[in-house]
């Protein structure tokens, strides 16, 4: 059997212009699509941020009135969790995981292919508001009522779009759900002979994980919006004191999915930062099979730690503890993932190339964000803490310096495999470095004006936060416009301007993905490789 | 010599370490990088409760990133040609599960104990209900030790003037600031210290007795917070929420709080000003009080136009301009510049009407504003901004109305 | 393994995992029922039962004076008064009480409006029993109305010890559009 695909390209051009990609079943031009549809509105989401952000320089309300304000934060976040972080992923596990188990693609190709593209028009609908409100509809246009929609404000006072929002959200939470439908039978049923569970490299593996978690989830969301859409339109008072309901089962019904959502949005992180260090270490990594036993017992407990975001709501004492416990637990699997880390690193022989700066900036960043978490957790500070900017630096930290890194991570560790050049260096460490800092003045002085008191949501502020909310935005426009160096390292590598990358672009790497050549060839594993 | 300089590093560090707690601890201080003390018991003990899980975080994380950085150097291919081959260590793994898990029973013990003493706010002597609305907060005094009848409510909205918030510098830009109208020229008064945490009529409490705050919402989610007091409840429409403070004697003084929901469009700046006073001064506010809420209302007929454009602009400000617009343009309420409405002398009897019982969205300003205020509001909105409609409404009009 | 055995397997996972991503869909609405058993169960919420209790009290409970206060809230939209007769009342439990609430529209138009109840602390909502209350039913007032409406209830002679304190509150929602809609 022969393990070599090369010579496929002779009898399978890929299809040229248009066509090849509307109607693609191919998982590398699907991971692309994902790739560079998640950097586009990884981009908008940013833009939203710099509308904020510009507000926020200064107390006062100086170029946006309040309601706007309302619209871009709530748009901002929609965008970059079901923009830009959750398409990333999934791009990355279109791209890389038929490659690390050795199948030829994906088990349903075309339900790949409607996966991806249903989602330019569940954003073009929800886009269109925010462009209509920008540009003179005035009166509150764009959905405004947070990114988690509580009800009543959402139910009874949300904008005409907000229906629109809900049509956007059915259609993302299904191009999800097939996404992980696909990852879980390509997984299950197509890994080459002899690649057994425990020998799946971990970014496989946290993958897998991830989609059961969103099959669980994603319906909850959208039964969620379906009862808010009901709740609108058709007399039903789920959330309605009025009728008998009550706004609190909202924030049941949404977080029982927002908190597993939030632990999609890290899973397949630790799959990448657990493929980049060793390679990096020259190290095999340290305790695999606890990694995978931390990474299934986050993914059981982040079913029963969601009222943690509901400390404030009026629970009885009961529910405030058990909910606090748990959610203290969870930091037990995720310091095992973060130590296994550190102890891959330790007597290795480490070479820092730009992959590896991501990955290690991942781990002492969102280790960061973890300990603000642990904090969060203890439910009689969190009094203090609650719908304050502490939780925004909180979350910031994990999904920022935690999931986008590892995105950035993965691209500089595989653009060579997708490219065929290595991606440019002194773009490269700009980038890095630009964003390392500035991602810090950021959202670290966010903690503090948290802390001193200034909630979250808020358009203008008091005095005493006025220095810092400077800085802070100065940050954020630093860091803005540090992406675009980004794209100038994605532009030249699709040009293929740059270093020509081996099979095995980085040194120590290993992985079935770098037994083919640089570019991946279209058709690779035609024939499963054989894997001791 | 080496230890000399990390010795003499440490005690700096712990000495600065050691003031800053000194510093943040005095109550008058407001910290800009850390929690408040605060005034309370219960907010000193969850400032005590804060500072202890912080210690243990900045130490665990200090140690792990202490562990990569040395790492780095000192396993760098350079450094550390031959990388081991280790990848498991049952005792180990087994120790940095165990250890975390008894760190966070350590911090669970405290934490439980906090939780639930906040947890029982029976045994109070003055309740207060306190109302979310769009964007205000109204309060209620209920039941003061034995007195069951107060009878005093009122609303309490942002004081800081308009011009200080609105610094526009983009008028009628790209971006959408209300109108060109919202415009207030190019003079930014100085901000107030207490920019956007003034109310005008402040939450009354007082020291060294227990008040039980009973908290629920006239529309959507809402959340008070006051961080000087501890403790944070979500005011939720349809249901009742409580929650409790004592401030001691001996911390009299204003406190200020926030919203802490997302409630629409003015979120930012509907604040709560709690003003703590002896229990003497507070005895004889309330009877005060109780004094002008049993009392008919003041009737006496504006003298000319003039004073009750005066009250109106001002009660208008506070009460109408969030929903219609600060130069009576409109926004989610009607407008009134150049509006029929607002000029048509068929329309006055409606205007004093919904007004006093509301209408749709617009609420019943009857129970919130006094017959004089409304008066005046009418006359302003019915003479302001172009508006020429001579109309002069005195407050008896609108008693006779009511 | 040849392609059609293949195409069976992948088939057959993505029938069960579509049935389990519909089963979640369907979850997400039956956390309605169990959120409200939860509720009335634990008295979570503070909601009391929406029904009125047929048995009396087993026995009036002598040695013990609960405080059982009052306060109203008016729903978005509701412009009339909307009053407790009392603030609040001692009383032993077992023992039964009325208290009086008042209800008035100002409107031109007739109006049909319900009262919510919410009980704090939570846990005594399931031990505050009503034999009769205006909540139980929607409640309609003409132009110009205004209302006497009696509430008769009695705590359960079971309610724990630590409860001294319990607050019951109404909201008043006018519920006339809704009502309209429902009979179109």
């Amino acid at each position: 059997m022969s393990t070599a695909a090369a010579h496929d390209d002779h009898h399978h051009h890929a299809p040229k212009g248009l066509k090849r990609w509307l109607f693609s079943t191919n998982h590398k031009d699907i991971g692309t699509l994902y790739l560079w549809f998640s950097f586009a509105m990884f981009m908008v989401g940013g833009l939203l941020a710099m509308v904020i952000r510009t507000e926020l320089l200064e107390p006062g309300m100086q170029f946006v009135d309040p309601e706007f304000f309302n619209q871009m934060t709530t748009v901002h976040g929609l965008a970059m969790v079901f923009g830009a972080v959750m398409p990333g992923f999934v791009g990355l596990a279109n791209w890389m995981i038929p490659l690390m188990i050795g199948a030829p693609d994906m088990a349903l190709p075309r339900m790949n292919n409607w996966s991806f593209w249903i989602l330019p028009f569940a954003f073009l609908i929800l886009l269109s508001s925010v462009f209509m409100s920008a540009f003179g509809a005035g009166h509150p246009s764009a959905p405004n009522f947070g990114w988690t929609f509580y009800a009543p404000l959402s139910t009874e006072y949300g904008p005409a779009s907000t229906d629109l929002f809900i049509l956007s959200v059915h259609m993302m939470g299904i191009s999800s759900i097939m996404g992980a439908i696909n990852v879980i039978v390509t997984v299950f049923n197509l890994r080459a002979p002899g690649m057994t569970l425990m020998k799946m490299p971990l970014f496989v593996w946290t993958w897998l994980i991830t989609a059961f978690l969103l099959i669980a989830v994603m319906p909850v969301l959208a039964g969620a919006v379906t009862m808010m859409l009901t709740d609108r339109h058709f007399g039903t008072s789920f959330f309605n004191a009025a009728g008998g309901g009550d706004p609190v089962l909202f924030q049941h019904v949404f977080w029982f999915f927002g908190h597993p959502e939030v632990y999609i949005m890290i899973l397949p992180a630790f799959g990448i930062v657990s493929a980049i260090i060793p390679t990096f270490a020259r190290k095999p990594l340290f305790g695999y099979a606890s990694m995978v036993y931390a990474t299934a017992s986050i993914a059981l407990l982040s079913f029963v730690v969601w009222a943690h975001h509901m400390f404030t709501v009026g629970m009885p004492l009961a529910g405030t503890l058990f909910f606090m416990y748990m959610t203290m637990l969870i930091s037990v699997p995720t310091g095992v993932t973060v130590f296994n880390w550190v102890a891959t690193m330790w007597r290795g022989s480490m070479t820092f190339e730009l992959p590896m700066k991501w990955a290690i900036a991942f781990v002492i960043l969102f280790t960061c964000g973890g300990l603000s978490g642990l904090m969060l957790a203890i439910t009689p500070v969190d009094f203090q803490y609650h719908d304050t900017y502490f939780v925004v630096a909180h979350f910031h930290y994990v999904l920022v310096t935690g999931a986008v890194f590892s995105m950035f991570a993965a691209a500089y560790y595989w653009l060579p495999k997708w490219s065929g050049v290595m991606p440019n260096k002194l773009l490269g460490e700009l980038h890095f470095w630009s964003s390392l800092i500035s991602v810090n003045l950021l959202f670290f002085p966010m903690h503090f004006v948290g802390l001193a008191g200034m909630p979250r949501r808020y358009a203008d502020y008091a005095l005493q936060f006025a220095d810092y909310n400077f800085w802070i935005s100065i940050g954020g426009f630093w860091f803005g416009l540090s992406q675009l160096l980004f794209l100038a390292v994605c532009i030249l590598c699709a040009l293929k301007k740059g270093e020509k990358a081996p099979a095995r672009s980085w040194e120590g790497a290993e992985g079935l993905e770098w037994e083919v050549p640089s570019p991946a060839p279209f058709h690779t594993y035609d024939t499963p490789p054989v894997v001791k | 010599m080496q230890s000399t300089l990390f010795h003499r590093a440490a005690v700096g560090l712990i000495s600065l370490m050691f003031s800053g707690m000194a510093v943040a601890s005095d109550w008058t201080e407001r910290s800009n990088e850390n929690l408040r003390p605060g005034v309370t018991g219960v907010s000193q003990e969850v400032y005590d409760l804060h500072t202890t899980i912080l210690w243990i975080v900045t130490i665990i994380g200090l140690l792990v990133f202490g562990l990569i950085l040395v790492s780095m150097v000192r396993h760098r291919r350079s450094k550390n040609p031959n990388p081991s081959t280790f990848h498991e260590n049952v005792f180990l793994e087994v120790l940095w599960t165990v250890v975390p898990f008894v760190i966070l029973i350590a911090m669970a013990v405290p934490a439980t104990r906090v939780l639930i003493e906040l947890d029982d706010s029976s045994k109070a002597e003055l309740t207060v209900k306190v109302t979310g609305h769009r964007w205000k907060w109204e309060y209620e005094y209920l039941t003061y030790q034995d007195d069951n009848n107060i009878g005093v409510s009122y609303m309490s909205n942002l004081a800081t003037p308009v011009e200080q918030i609105n610094n526009p510098v983009l008028a009628g830009g790209l971006f959408p600031y209300g109108t060109a109208q919202e415009a207030v020229g190019s003079e930014f008064p100085e901000k107030d210290k207490n920019y956007n945490l003034e109310a005008d009529k402040p939450l009354v409490l007082p020291s060294g007795q227990k008040v039980r705050f009973l908290i629920t919402s006239a529309d959507v989610i809402h959340s008070f917070w006051i961080p000087d007091l501890g403790g944070k409840k979500d005011a939720i429409p349809g249901f009742v929420n409580e929650t409790w403070a004592v401030v001691p004697e001996g911390k009299e003084g204003t406190y200020y709080g926030q919203c802490a929901e997302l409630c629409g469009k003015n979120h930012a700046f509907m604040p709560i000003e709690a003003e703590v006073v002896s229990q003497e001064e507070f005895q004889t506010w309330l009877a005060q009080k109780k004094e002008e809420a049993a009392a008919a209302p003041d009737l006496t007929p504006f003298a000319d136009l003039d004073e009750a454009m005066t009250l109106g602009e001002q009660t208008y400000k506070g009460a109408c301009a969030v929903c219609h617009g600060n130069n009576g343009q409109g926004g989610v309420g009607l407008p009134f510049a150049g509006s029929d409405f607002a000029t048509n002398e068929e329309h006055l009897d409606e205007h004093i009407d919904v007004l006093v019982n509301g209408r749709a969205a617009m609420p019943a300003f009857g129970a919130q504003l006094s017959p004089k205020e409304i008066a005046a509001v009418v006359t302003y909105e019915r003479n302001a901004w172009g508006n020429e409609s001579g109309d002069l409404i005195q407050p008896q009009d609108v008693q006779d109305h009511e | 393994m040849s392609d059609n055995s293949l195409k069976q397997r992948n088939q057959r996972t993505l029938r069960k995992l579509l049935i389990w991503a519909v089963a979640m869909f369907g979850f997400a609405f039956a956390m309605v029922p169990f959120y409200d058993v939860i509720c009335d169960i634990t008295g979570l919420n503070g909601k009391t039962s929406t029904t009125a209790s047929t048995e009396g009290p087993s026995q009036v409970v002598e040695d013990r004076t609960v405080t059982v206060e009052f306060i109203t809230q008016r729903g978005e939209g509701v412009n009339g008064d909307f009053t407790a007769a009392t603030r609040r009342v001692e009383v032993h439990p077992g023992e039964i009480t009325l208290v009086n609430f008042f209800a008035s529209n100002p409107k031109s138009s007739d109006i049909i409006t319900q009262s919510i109840p919410s009980v704090s602390p939570g846990e005594a909502a399931r031990y505050l029993h009503k034999t009769q209350c205006f909540c139980f039913d929607q409640q309609s007032l003409a132009a110009g109305e205004r209302k006497e409406m009696p509430m008769i209830f009695y705590l359960d002679p079971e309610l724990p010890r630590h409860i001294n304190t319990l607050t019951l509150s109404y909201t008043i929602f006018d519920v006339t559009e809704r009502v309209a809609a429902t009979n179109n």
